[in-house]
């Protein structure tokens, strides 16, 4: 990774002016460049023609309160741009200084199309302008919203703002921003031959797995256009990151993929730990790899369940559940929790393994595989389901790409890219396991893949299992959470360093780190500024719902609105995970 | 037979009918829970019987609601309609010897006609509703309808060439020796696929088919309007099974240990759990994909099977 920044920086001054890149040092290593606003299009280009071809994050950073920035250019705002390359297996980071209070730059959104929401969110959020762009509006706020929230100076908190009130007036004015309007959708009411339906599903909609609402324009039952609309389960978790301690965050995260549980909590805390530069005992790492895995287990299974029910098939999603319930033993006989277990903890996890830890995870290992078996034959090898399901909602590997796709998603149009393996964290580079692909990128071997991946994940419980090392689930480390206490009885320093770390957390050394971790639905990540403070300056969660979801309507076109439903289905989101 | 004689046979094929309809929300939702390893409706009265008439009550006491966009008058017809069709149907039902409401020698065809006409009920309900959720599982009922009437009809020929009539209780007394499933088992099983469509159960209820849809032409219906659908579908699932057991499996024909009138039943039921069956394990094609099957696989099946009946039968009378 050493080289290929190199070579690319090195690509990157040959053909920038001399003064136009800033290098700037970041805790997680990842080639980090400050480019001048009127840079930014050109460079994002040229990254693109040379391999750079995942847009695979963008946001902005409100700087203006931001502690020691003395390193860095001037900036009130800053946008940050992630690219990778599957060809280097290699992340660069682009931060765009911009000043004033309300600054614009220009748009990427021709050059990558899955700039198009992560654009119309920085203009929601901070209230930054995107020049050239084809639909700027607010994405996860509605509408009619005053203020950008993740700008400093918006409150975080309702008791922040003052009481609530809807007079008459602007409860008509709500009414009528919601009034849907076609042309404001950027759909046609008509063509030359056909008069187009419009039919609104969702918020509340059982085919949508949340409050998701998606327009359709329909020419009978086919499917001209359609546009989701997010931002019903938007909960603020960026702004939370940044009012709670670096200790109180955890549980947040468990909400934002929330089938995923503590599959969230390694990503943010692979984050915080690289920050503060702690180093995870074997033991915890293999309990976190473990955990990790019963939960993508989970998550696929209800995944499969829900997935067969909107093809119509109501039974499996009871046999899943069952199943998933089993699990949810094991994880609550560990845990004390089971969606949410809140878990990990800054150096390791809470607790370790109760007594009896692995006859559960035994008994689960032996009894797994031939319900998946069943499973499998019960719907992915119906013809029905086929029928359904093959050659429906069909991108090639080269649209996945340019769309942002991870997970199994990318994997189902035979690329076999799994971050465990190619960047491993936690420990992953010493399990044994296989990476699943299908070739076709439809519905149906975005299905097989997923089911693969429930034994390839069962493999590495076993692996844990069979192999747990013994040692502390925690590391010794002055800033892990709950701090040690061993030597507090003895002298007063040590007394009031503990008091200050329980009572505000502790204060996590400046930097910037992001973490990329595998997550059931795709690559998650936890972007976090520290200021040196006892929370986060910045707390940047990418998420995969979030671009799969922007591609819908792409791959959705031209097929009916029962095919809508083997789309949504396969895609395999969460709300959660879409708004954060 | 007295006046007397068959105002009681009304009555009782009536009450009995809508009776049978009204315990499987019962059969079904126990059924379906054991299938799917649940428990089901197991509160109200002893194994929860009682729920047939806890949701009964409850469908009369909900709020009648029209909705004041829907088209008032059409709107009300509409569920009537699939009510009032399935129920004339059973008019030529032979349960036992001498034990019908009508014996038309048309019997077959009187079926067909009015089993063809509860459809109306989808496309009037869905049309009139001024839905569009509604609207699209009209136009998909409509589709539907093209896909398996067609085939339908066809698929009963060879039963009516072998038995010579169209009298239910000629057609079950020429299966005296052996029953038509062994001889026209392609017919059969495309009727069992056509009435599965007839009734809009899964795999083929693809009108209502509720993870799209939600509920489809029946969206906007509530309370007893909603409650006719209900009891229509029921109906239609007797109706069907009735069928399938008079056409194919000897009617009321058993061995004398029991009354005929109860081997008619019990073969009836054992169709209405294969029903409830197919519902628990089958996910639903797309309307499209009904029709291709319906045009491209079944109704040159049905032609072929028609054909290959007539050779044997002319075969046999030489």
């Amino acid at each position: 990774m050493q080289t290929a920044d190199n070579n690319i920086l090195t690509l990157l001054q040959q053909c920038l002016a001399q003064d136009a890149l800033h290098q700037q040092n970041t805790a997680d290593g990842l080639l980090t460049l400050w480019v001048r606003k009127a840079d930014i299009v050109s460079t994002v280009q040229f990254l693109q023609q040379n391999a750079y071809l995942s847009l695979y994050d963008l946001c902005g950073i409100d700087e203006r309160d931001r502690a020691r920035k003395e390193q860095l250019p001037v900036a009130d705002f800053s946008v940050v741009y992630l690219l990778f390359s599957f060809k280097d297996n290699n992340f660069i980071r682009l931060k765009v200084p911009l000043t004033g209070e309300y600054p614009s730059l220009p748009s990427i959104t021709a050059i990558f199309p899955n700039a198009n929401w992560y654009e119309r969110e920085i203009y929601d959020m901070f209230g930054i302008r995107f020049d050239g762009h084809p639909h700027l509006q607010r994405l996860l706020m509605p509408q009619s919203w005053q203020g950008h929230p993740l700008r400093k100076e918006h409150p975080a908190r309702a008791t922040e703002i003052g009481p609530f009130r809807l007079w008459d007036e602007k409860q008509d004015a709500e009414q009528e921003a919601l009034r849907f309007k076609p042309e404001e959708w950027g759909m046609q009411t008509h063509s030359d031959d056909a008069d187009f339906m419009f039919l609104n599903i969702g918020p509340q909609h059982p085919g949508t797995h949340g409050v998701l609402r998606i327009i359709l324009q329909l020419d009978g039952e086919e499917i001209v256009d359609a546009v989701p609309e997010i931002g019903f389960h938007h909960r603020g978790a960026e702004k939370m990151g940044e009012r709670q301690s670096w200790h109180t965050y955890i549980p947040y995260t468990d909400r934002i993929d929330y089938l995923g549980g503590v599959m969230n909590n390694l990503s943010y805390l692979l984050a915080v730990e690289q920050l503060a530069g702690i180093t995870i005992p074997d033991r915890a790492q293999v309990i976190r790899v473990m955990l990790c895995e019963l939960f993508r287990i989970n998550s696929h299974l209800v995944w499969f369940g829900t997935f067969a029910q909107d093809l119509g098939q109501l039974s499996p999603v009871f046999y899943m559940f069952t199943e998933r319930e089993k699990i949810f033993d094991v994880i609550e006989a560990v845990c004390g929790g089971r969606m949410h277990p809140n878990w990990f903890r800054i150096g390791g996890v809470a607790q370790d393994l109760p007594n009896g830890w692995d006859t559960l995870v035994r008994d689960f290992v032996n009894r797994f595989p031939a319900k998946l078996k069943e499973f499998n034959d019960m719907v992915l090898r119906n013809s029905l389901i086929k029928a359904r399901t093959k050659g429906i909602g069909v991108y090639t590997l080269e649209e996945a790409i340019e769309w942002g796709v991870t997970g199994p998603g990318l994997r189902a149009c035979g690329f076999d890219w799994d971050f465990r393996k190619k960047r491993p964290y936690s420990g992953y580079e010493m399990f044994d396991f296989d990476i699943p692909i299908a070739q076709h990128g439809d519905c149906y071997d975005r299905s097989v893949v997923r089911v693969e991946e429930m034994r390839q994940s069962l493999r590495i419980i076993e692996q844990c299992l069979n192999n747990m090392p013994s040692g502390n689930y925690k590391a010794d480390h002055p800033l892990t959470t709950p701090p040690i206490k061993k030597h507090t009885m003895q002298d007063i320093e040590t007394l009031i360093t503990h008091f200050l770390n329980v009572s505000w957390g502790p204060v996590i050394p400046p930097g910037e780190a992001m973490s990329c971790v595998e997550a059931t639905k795709g690559a998650t990540s936890y972007y976090l500024i520290s200021d040196g403070n006892t929370s986060s300056y910045r707390t940047r969660i990418r998420t995969p719902s979030f671009p799969h979801m922007q591609m819908v309507p792409y791959i959705s076109k031209g097929y009916t609105v029962a095919d809508l439903l083997s789309i949504l289905g396969s895609v395999d989101y969460v709300l959660a995970d879409i708004d954060r | 037979m007295t006046v007397m004689q068959h105002i009681w046979i009304v009555l009782g094929v009536l009450f009995v009918f809508l009776n049978i309809a009204a315990g499987l929300i019962w059969v079904e939702r126990r059924l379906l829970a054991m299938w799917q390893d649940r428990l089901g409706p197991n509160r109200a009265g002893p194994l929860g019987l009682m729920i047939v008439l806890a949701d009964t009550l409850k469908l009369f006491f909900k709020e009648d609601w029209i909705p004041p966009f829907a088209d008032k008058w059409v709107f009300i017809f509409a569920p009537a309609i699939v009510v009032a069709s399935v129920l004339m149907s059973f008019v030529i039902i032979p349960f036992a010897p001498g034990i019908l409401v009508a014996d038309l020698n048309v019997g077959l065809l009187f079926f067909l006609a009015m089993s063809s006409l509860g459809v109306y009920s989808i496309v009037l309900g869905g049309w009139a509703s001024n839905n569009k959720y509604s609207l699209l599982g009209a136009l998909r009922g409509a589709s539907q309808m093209i896909a398996y009437e067609v085939f339908m009809g066809l698929s009963l020929m060879g039963v009516v060439m072998l038995s010579r009539s169209f009298n239910l209780a000629e057609i079950v007394a020429a299966q005296e020796k052996v029953w038509f499933v062994f001889l026209q088992p392609v017919g059969f099983v495309i009727f069992f696929i056509a009435g599965l469509a007839e009734t809009h159960r899964l795999p083929f209820d693809i009108p209502e088919s509720e993870s799209e849809l939600i509920a489809g032409f029946h969206a906007e219906y509530s309370g007893m309007k909603f409650g006719m659908f209900f009891i229509g579908e029921y109906l239609g699932i007797t109706l069907i099974s009735a069928m399938t057991v008079t056409l194919f499996f000897g009617g009321w024909l058993g061995p004398a240990f029991l009354p005929p009138v109860v081997w008619f039943f019990l073969k009836t039921f054992v169709f209405i759990g294969l029903f409830i069956l197919l519902r628990a394990s089958l996910p639903r094609p797309r309307y499209d994909q009904l029709l291709e099957y319906g045009w491209k696989l079944l109704l040159p099946l049905v032609l072929v099977n028609l054909l290959v009946t007539g050779a044997i039968a002319l075969w046999m009378k030489h």
